[in-house]
């Protein structure tokens, strides 16, 4: 493989790894605008410089969609800015997304050989600045396709497995139709990330490029109650089906006092201010109501972003209430470091017990019990137990629970003999084919509850495996 | 874009429209809602499906304009559009057949309760129909509703058409009878619905009631609507919208659906606040 950067090895790594430029903690916690602006040009060719351009690139394997970071990185470095984007969407279409939401630290970043001794390429970063360079120079072209193959392919979910996989099987030349329920494309990216995280822009002018790839979209359409799986392939003539229809269902506490008015599950919560931009009220009809103080359950990305929206609303005091302690928190480490910026009050080892009400029926606090870690349970985290201390109360008028989703059943149940595992999961094999032929699955429909990349992985195999199911059909 | 098709004012402040929603009048069934977005800045809201003709892709719904987006949807005419139709929702009614049925409406309920009046007498059985208004002007559907119904009675609360009092006291009446009503499908404001519940009760009368709570998505995905039925906790969208009246906890619900009741009036006065929906609205109502 030739290198392009003539610096030797031990130059390299003595360039420090560059930062992003950030919005300041105090004033972007009372706005929703992008808390990182990315790395400029010039910081984007000096990290790229880091790279050691290794014969065996490990970063690649590290991807879960297999993008070939060596070889983008060093378009970067020669200044070929729309070749970099262009090498990332040969395995992801999506890349000003995952330049913002992967979580590269558990993964290509993670196996970086620079990263053994030193710190690793910030390879999210430069995915990132290729992505809203190609945007803000209006670069983008969409990828020619080759051949346009006759048959229809129906995508059940605008969220990122289904993006991908719509956007792979159209670059094969399929007739591809995504169904949305919703009134607007991207689900889990439209409803639940923020835009603090994740512009609206950005995910528009995404979703305008899987467009531009000539696949249709139908929003407000909700596959299961307005057309049935069997209907499609009946009906509408559709020869395979993909179903990536998340993880959207809430779930509670099951502690005395959800009902209270102010309980949100962080779906809502956070529905209602991305989705529906609660954020704007009055400008927008949809209210959202966040007191003085506000507490947030739960430990993952999902609790995050539910806490430090709350601050951005206004919440005087935010408070992450997490039953085990910092080290086992599944979220995002930049996430927790952000909200710590931010001010937001991390309750560690603390179990809320019960939501307490007002007369009018509000919430009015919320009773906690201090936790401590004993043995290891069956996720292999230290289970965490309550303490000899007596359970204390603190006072909130909001409560958002953000303690795990699990399928919507809606699919499930109108579709005979497709089979479903523990809470509901559509159970996909390692091609993504479920039990039913020609219906295919992945994302948090499959996993549960995982990341967009690999909901992205998924819809990615997916595609492969439609394609190679719809060409032994033909033959 | 959903065009709306025709509207028709039925009563002060009530309102008719045939909106254009092919995918939603294929598979609508009695009891089923769409949720419906007016415009960009608009909220989700749920709406239950009146009728539906599937030859012209056509939807029924029947709309009292008492919050800001019903009041924006009283706005648009024929030949305008709604951003958002998404649906159809929710569980469809169970029509059971062989029963003596009581179907009691409450305001604007009284459209809700139409299609499952309707399917109900069509699988044959026998219909007590008690509608309610606060005052005559406010009766809609007397025809349609007397149509498909054995018995058919009307009460308002102030007296100014056919009976004075509420629908309970018709229904009690009818109960003491000792007529053989097996069942009760009651839709109307929740007071009325509790009202009907807690009447039927000691007569241990099965009684299914239709839950307007507040949604945003629908679908199961925030839990907004979520209410307590039987001591456990239901979502009205996905679980429902009909639940038995006898196990529903009604107070809870009561509180729920007065969360956002001083924003929603932040949003009434500044939408008021519009001139043009002013003078437009003055003459509506």
């Amino acid at each position: 493989m030739i290198t392009v950067n003539k610096m030797k090895p031990s130059e390299r790594m003595k360039i420090p790894r560059q930062v992003s430029i950030e919005q300041k903690p105090d004033e972007r916690s009372h706005n929703f605008k992008e808390v990182s602006f990315g790395v400029d040009e010039e910081r984007a060719l000096i990290e790229a410089a880091r790279c050691l351009e290794c014969q065996n690139p490990v970063c690649r394997e590290g991807c879960p969609v297999n993008i070939d970071i060596r070889s983008f990185i060093q378009l970067v470095y020669q200044k070929d800015f729309s070749g970099a984007v262009n090498k990332i969407r040969e395995s992801n279409y999506l890349p000003a997304i995952c330049g913002r939401v992967c979580p590269q630290e558990e993964q290509c970043e993670q196996v970086c050989t620079l990263g053994k001794k030193h710190e690793p390429v910030a390879i999210g970063k430069l995915e990132r600045f290729v992505a809203d360079y190609e945007l803000k120079n209006n670069l983008f072209t969409p990828p020619s396709i080759q051949e346009k193959r006759p048959e229809k392919v129906a995508i059940v979910g605008s969220g990122p497995s289904g993006l991908t996989c719509a956007a792979e099987l159209a670059k094969l030349g399929y007739q591809v139709t995504i169904f949305e329920a919703l009134h607007a494309v991207g689900g889990v990216l439209r409803y639940g990330i923020p835009e603090f995280r994740l512009p609206r822009t950005i995910l528009d002018l995404e979703a305008e490029r899987i467009k531009a790839l000539g696949v249709k979209i139908e929003t407000n359409f909700l596959v299961g109650r307005t057309e049935t799986i069997d209907e499609f392939f009946k009906e509408w003539g559709f020869s395979a089906i993909f179903l990536g229809t998340g993880a959207g269902t809430p779930q509670f506490m099951d502690i005395p006092g959800e009902n209270l008015n102010g309980v949100y599950s962080a779906n809502e919560f956070l529905t209602r201010v991305n989705l529906m931009k609660a954020y704007k009220f009055p400008e927008y009809d949809t209210p959202i109501k966040i007191g003085k103080s506000v507490a947030v359950i739960g430990g993952g990305n999902t609790a995050m972003d539910g806490v430090r929206t709350s601050k951005r609303l206004g919440a005087e005091h935010a408070y992450l209430i997490y039953r085990r302690s910092r080290t086992e928190m599944p979220a995002r480490l930049e996430e927790v470091h952000h909200a710590e910026e931010e001010g937001i009050e991390f309750m560690m080892l603390t179990n809320p017990t019960r939501i307490i009400g007002d007369t009018n029926g509000r919430v009015s606090g919320i009773e906690c019990q201090k936790m401590e870690l004993g043995e290891p349970d069956e996720s292999g985290r230290r289970k965490p137990v309550p303490s000899n201390e007596t359970k204390f109360i603190i006072e909130v008028q909001t409560v958002i629970e953000a303690v795990g989703q699990s399928p919507n059943p809606i699919i499930q149940s109108t579709t005979p003999g497709l089979k479903t595992g523990r809470k509901g999961v559509v159970i996909a094999d390692e091609l993504q084919r479920t039990s039913r032929d020609g219906v295919f699955a992945g994302g948090d429909l499959s996993r549960g509850g995982a990341t967009v990349i690999l909901a992205m992985h998924d819809g990615k195999i997916a595609a492969e495996n439609i394609h190679k199911y719809l060409q032994q059909k033909a033959h | 874009m959903y065009c709306i098709i025709e509207k028709k004012v039925l009563a002060p402040t009530i309102t008719k429209y045939l909106i254009e929603a092919p995918y939603v009048a294929r598979k609508r069934k009695a009891g089923n809602f769409v949720i419906i977005r007016v415009d960009e800045t608009g909220e989700r809201i749920p709406l239950t499906l009146v009728d539906s003709n599937t030859d012209t892709g056509t939807i029924t719904l029947i709309v009292q304009a008492l919050g800001k987006t019903t009041k924006a949807l009283a706005l648009k005419n024929e030949g305008d559009f709604i951003l958002d139709v998404m649906g159809p929702l929710g569980n469809p009614t169970p029509i059971e057949s062989g029963k003596t049925i009581a179907c009691i409406g409450g305001g604007v309920g009284t459209a809700e309760l139409y299609p499952i009046t309707k399917a109900l007498k069509d699988a044959g059985n026998t219909i007590y129909t008690i509608v309610g208004a606060r005052s005559k002007e406010l009766v809609i559907l007397e025809k349609e509703m007397e149509q498909v119904s054995d018995k058919f009675y009307i009460t308002t609360d102030d007296g100014s058409y056919k009976r004075k009092g509420f629908v309970t006291d018709q229904l009690k009446e009818l109960l003491d009878a000792n007529l053989g009503i097996n069942m009760v499908y009651a839709i109307g404001p929740l007071p009325m619905m509790r009202a009907v519940s807690n009447l039927t009760k000691p007569y241990n009368v099965r009684t299914l009631v239709s839950l307007n709570a507040v949604m945003v998505d629908g679908t199961g995905m925030c839990g907004g609507c979520r209410v307590t039925v039987n001591g456990k906790m239901k979502f009205a969208c996905v679980d429902g919208p009909e639940f038995e009246g006898h196990e529903v906890d009604f107070d809870e619900m009561l509180l729920r659906n007065h969360s956002y009741t001083d924003m929603e009036k932040i949003s009434i006065d500044r939408f008021l606040e519009e001139p043009h929906v002013c003078r437009r609205e003055g003459m509506a109502s």
